[in-house]
C-alpha cells in the first residue's frame, strides 16, 4: 500500500498514467485540463520519457499516432473542444489498432461553451466520435483517486485488445483536490514486452506496416470485422460498475462521474426519508453494463438517470432495459452542477407521482 | 557477365501504381539507394502520406506507417521521440505539406525535430484529380481553376524552402529537381545528406523536389519531355534550385529516451 497524497484530479491522472508506464505525452493547453501537460512536462523527463507541447490538438493526436506505433505507452489529454479537434486522429488510431490513453476533462458545450465541468461529450465518447465504425474503451472516474488509478486498467485493456482507451472526466473532477492512494503496483516498463506489431529497429525481421486503409475490394470489411471480434470480447470481459444501496432499492439512480457523487448524496437524503433508493454507477461507459441493468430490472421497476447533459446516457439505459422498467431523466446541461436537493426532488416526484417522463431541465 | 545495376534492397519488387512520366518512382528509388548506401534500412521508419504516395508503405522495404493528411511531421515527431534510435522520414506532397499540413511542417522545423522530410512538389493535387495546389503556378490550369490560377482569385504559390529558411530550428533545406539527369544526381545527394543529418542528430532536414505530373498537368503521356520541359521552363523560375539552409545544429542527442 502506498501512502495517501493530497492531489488535484488532473495531477493524479498524470502521475497515475506515468506509474502505469506512460513514457510519451503530447498535448496542447486548454482549460480545465492544463495540470496534465504541466505535470507531464517536468515529471516525464525524470523517468526518461518524452514530453511535447504540440502546436495544436490535431498535431498532438498525430504525434500519438506515431509514438503509439512504436509500442510504447503514450498519452494525450484535452477538454471538449480539443477532443473534437482530435477526432480524425483518434479514428486513425482506432483504424490502425493502436493502443494509447486519451483523457477528456469535459467542459460545458457546444462550441466554446464554458470551462465548468459538464458531461455533454457522452455520445462523442461512447459512439466513436470520429468517422467510421469503431469503439473506444471508456472509463469514467468519479474523483481524484480514480483519476490516479484508472490509467492502469486503461493501458491493460488498450494493449490487450489493441484499442484506444479514453478516460472521461470533467472539470470538477480534474480540479478537485482529494486524498489519492495509488493502489496499483508501479509498472516497470522494462518488464513490458514489445508488441509484435511495434515499429522500430527491425534486426532482420520482416517489415511492419501500421495503417488504417485498405483499398482492395472486401479487405477493409475484413479488417473491421476482425476488430469487431475484439470489441465483442471487451463487452464480455471488461465491464465495470459500482452499486450502492441497491439490494432493497425500489428506484435506482444511474449516474457516472460527478453526477454519481451528487446522486449518492441524494440517495442518502432519500434513505433518511425512508425512500428505498440506490445508486448504479457505470464505471465503463463503453462497454456499457447492459447485462447488469437487465438483471436489476427483475426487481427494480424505476430507473432515474442523472446526468450533466441533455439526456445522452439515458439512451443507453433505455437501450439496455428495452422497456423492462420505467426510465426517468434528471438532466442539466451547460456546465451547471446538479445539486443533491434537486435530485432528491426528482426522486420524490418519480416515486410518488410515477410520471412517465420526469425531466428536470432548468 | 558484370552486374551494373540492381534494385536497391530498400525498395521492394512490387508493381507501382504511378502514372507514366510521374516523378515519384524515381524519387522512391533515390530514397532507397540512399538508405542502402547509409546502411539504415534496418532502423528506418517511413511515413506514407495521403495523396499519390499513399501506397509508399507497400513499396519501401522498411517499417512504414500511413497516416493522416498533412500530419507526417507530427507522426514523425512521435515516432522519433519515442524511438530515437530509429531513422524517421516523412514523404509528402505539396497539398499535404504546404496546405493542410502547413502548421505541422513549420512547427516540426521550429522544434528542430531530428527527422528527414522528402517534399515532392509537382504543383498540383494528383490523387484527387488535378485540383489547384498551394504551389500551383500563376496561369497553371487545374480542375478548380480551369482558366489558370490567378493571384486575384487564389493568391501566389508558396515557396516552402524560402519560408522555412526563416525558422531557426531548420538545419538543412535544399530544393532540387528530378526533371533531368543532373537534377536526379543532385537530388540523391541531397536526400543522402538529409538522412546523414539525422544520423548526426543535426535536427530538421527537408529536401524539396520539383517533380512531374503529366496526367494532371495535361501534358502528353506519350511524350514525357513535355512535362520535364514544364518543370524547366515553368517551375524553375518560380522555385529556384539550391541550398536554402545548411546549419550545424545539434539538438537530437539531448532527446533520447532512456528506455
Amino acid at each position: 500500500m502506498s501512502e495517501k497524497k493530497l492531489m488535484k484530479g488532473n495531477e493524479a491522472l498524470a502521475e497515475g498514467a506515468l506509474r502505469a508506464g506512460c513514457r510519451f505525452f503530447a498535448g496542447y493547453p486548454i482549460t480545465p485540463q492544463n495540470e496534465v501537460p504541466e505535470y507531464m512536462s517536468w515529471r516525464l523527463p525524470q523517468v526518461g520519457g518524452a514530453f511535447v507541447q504540440s502546436e495544436s490538438e490535431v498535431a498532438a493526436i498525430n504525434m500519438i499516432y506515431g509514438a503509439a506505433a512504436t509500442g510504447k505507452r503514450t498519452m494525450t489529454s484535452s477538454s471538449s473542444p480539443g477532443i473534437s479537434l482530435k477526432q480524425e486522429g483518434i479514428s486513425y488510431c482506432a483504424g490502425a489498432d493502436l493502443p494509447f490513453l486519451i483523457a477528456n476533462v469535459m467542459r460545458g458545450g457546444p462550441g466554446l461553451g464554458n470551462i465548468a465541468g459538464a458531461q455533454g461529450d457522452y455520445w462523442q465518447s461512447t459512439r466513436g466520435g470520429g468517422h467510421g465504425d469503431y469503439r473506444l474503451f471508456v472509463m469514467a472516474p468519479n474523483g481524484a483517486n480514480e483519476m490516479g488509478n484508472f490509467p492502469h486498467k486503461c493501458y491493460e485493456v488498450a494493449f490487450k485488445y489493441r484499442i484506444p482507451a479514453l478516460m472521461l472526466a470533467d472539470g470538477i473532477i480534474g480540479q478537485m483536490m482529494e486524498p489519492v492512494e495509488f493502489t496499483n503496483a508501479e509498472i516497470d516498463i522494462k518488464t513490458l514486452k514489445e508488441p509484435d506489431w511495434a515499429l522500430g529497429v527491425n534486426n532482420g525481421r520482416a517489415k511492419r506496416i501500421v495503417k488504417s486503409y485498405d483499398l482492395r475490394e472486401g479487405c477493409l470489411e475484413k479488417m473491421v470485422l476482425e476488430r469487431v471480434k475484439r470489441y465483442r470480447q471487451i463487452e464480455e470481459n471488461e465491464v465495470l460498475y459500482e452499486e450502492r444501496m441497491i439490494e432493497d432499492a425500489e428506484l435506482a439512480i444511474v449516474a457516472y462521474g460527478t453526477s454519481a457523487r451528487v446522486s449518492m448524496a441524494a440517495v442518502k437524503m432519500a434513505r433518511e426519508k425512508g425512500l428505498k433508493v440506490g445508486l448504479f454507477r457505470p464505471i465503463t461507459l463503453w462497454p456499457y453494463p447492459k447485462k447488469r441493468l437487465v438483471e436489476l430490472s427483475g426487481k427494480i421497476k424505476k430507473f432515474l438517470t442523472v446526468e450533466m447533459s441533455l439526456g445522452q446516457m439515458v439512451e443507453d439505459v433505455r437501450l439496455s432495459l428495452n422497456g423492462r422498467s420505467e426510465v426517468y431523466l434528471h438532466s442539466k446541461p451547460g456546465g451547471s452542477v446538479i445539486t443533491a436537493e434537486e435530485v432528491l426532488a426528482t426522486i420524490e416526484g418519480v416515486m410518488k407521482k410515477g410520471a412517465k417522463e420526469y425531466a428536470a431541465i432548468k | 557477365m558484370q552486374l551494373l545495376n540492381k534494385r536497391p534492397e530498400s525498395l521492394l519488387d512490387v508493381k507501382m501504381h504511378y502514372c507514366p512520366g510521374c516523378g515519384h518512382g524515381t524519387i522512391h528509388r533515390l530514397i532507397a539507394e540512399a538508405m542502402d548506401e547509409l546502411g539504415i534500412r534496418g532502423r528506418a521508419i517511413g511515413i506514407a502520406p495521403v495523396g499519390c504516395a499513399v501506397f509508399a508503405d507497400v513499396y519501401f522495404n522498411c517499417d512504414m506507417i500511413q497516416g493522416a493528411h498533412g500530419r507526417g511531421p507530427a507522426e514523425a515527431t512521435g515516432l522519433k521521440r519515442a524511438k530515437p534510435e530509429t531513422i524517421v522520414f516523412s514523404y509528402q506532397g505539396d497539398g499535404d505539406l504546404a496546405s493542410i499540413g502547413m502548421a505541422e511542417i513549420v512547427h516540426a522545423a521550429i522544434r528542430s525535430e531530428n527527422i528527414t522530410v522528402i517534399f515532392v512538389n509537382n504543383a498540383i493535387y494528383g490523387m484527387t484529380g488535378g485540383q489547384m495546389a498551394p504551389t500551383t503556378l500563376i496561369g497553371q490550369k487545374a480542375t478548380t481553376c480551369v482558366e489558370g490560377r490567378t493571384a486575384k482569385q487564389a493568391g501566389y504559390p508558396i515557396k516552402m524552402c524560402e519560408l522555412l529558411a526563416t525558422v531557426e530550428g531548420a538545419a538543412y533545406l535544399e530544393r532540387t529537381s528530378v526533371h533531368n539527369v543532373p537534377g536526379v544526381i543532385k537530388t540523391k545527394a541531397a536526400i543522402k545528406k538529409a538522412f546523414q543529418n539525422q544520423m548526426d542528430c543535426k535536427g530538421f532536414s527537408m529536401v524539396e523536389i520539383l517533380s512531374m505530373c503529366p496526367t494532371n498537368w495535361g501534358t502528353r503521356l506519350d511524350n514525357p519531355s513535355e512535362a520535364t520541359k514544364y518543370v524547366a521552363e515553368g517551375m524553375l523560375p518560380v522555385f529556384p534550385l539550391g541550398v536554402y539552409k545548411n546549419a550545424a545544429k545539434t539538438v537530437g542527442e539531448s532527446r533520447s529516451l532512456g528506455v
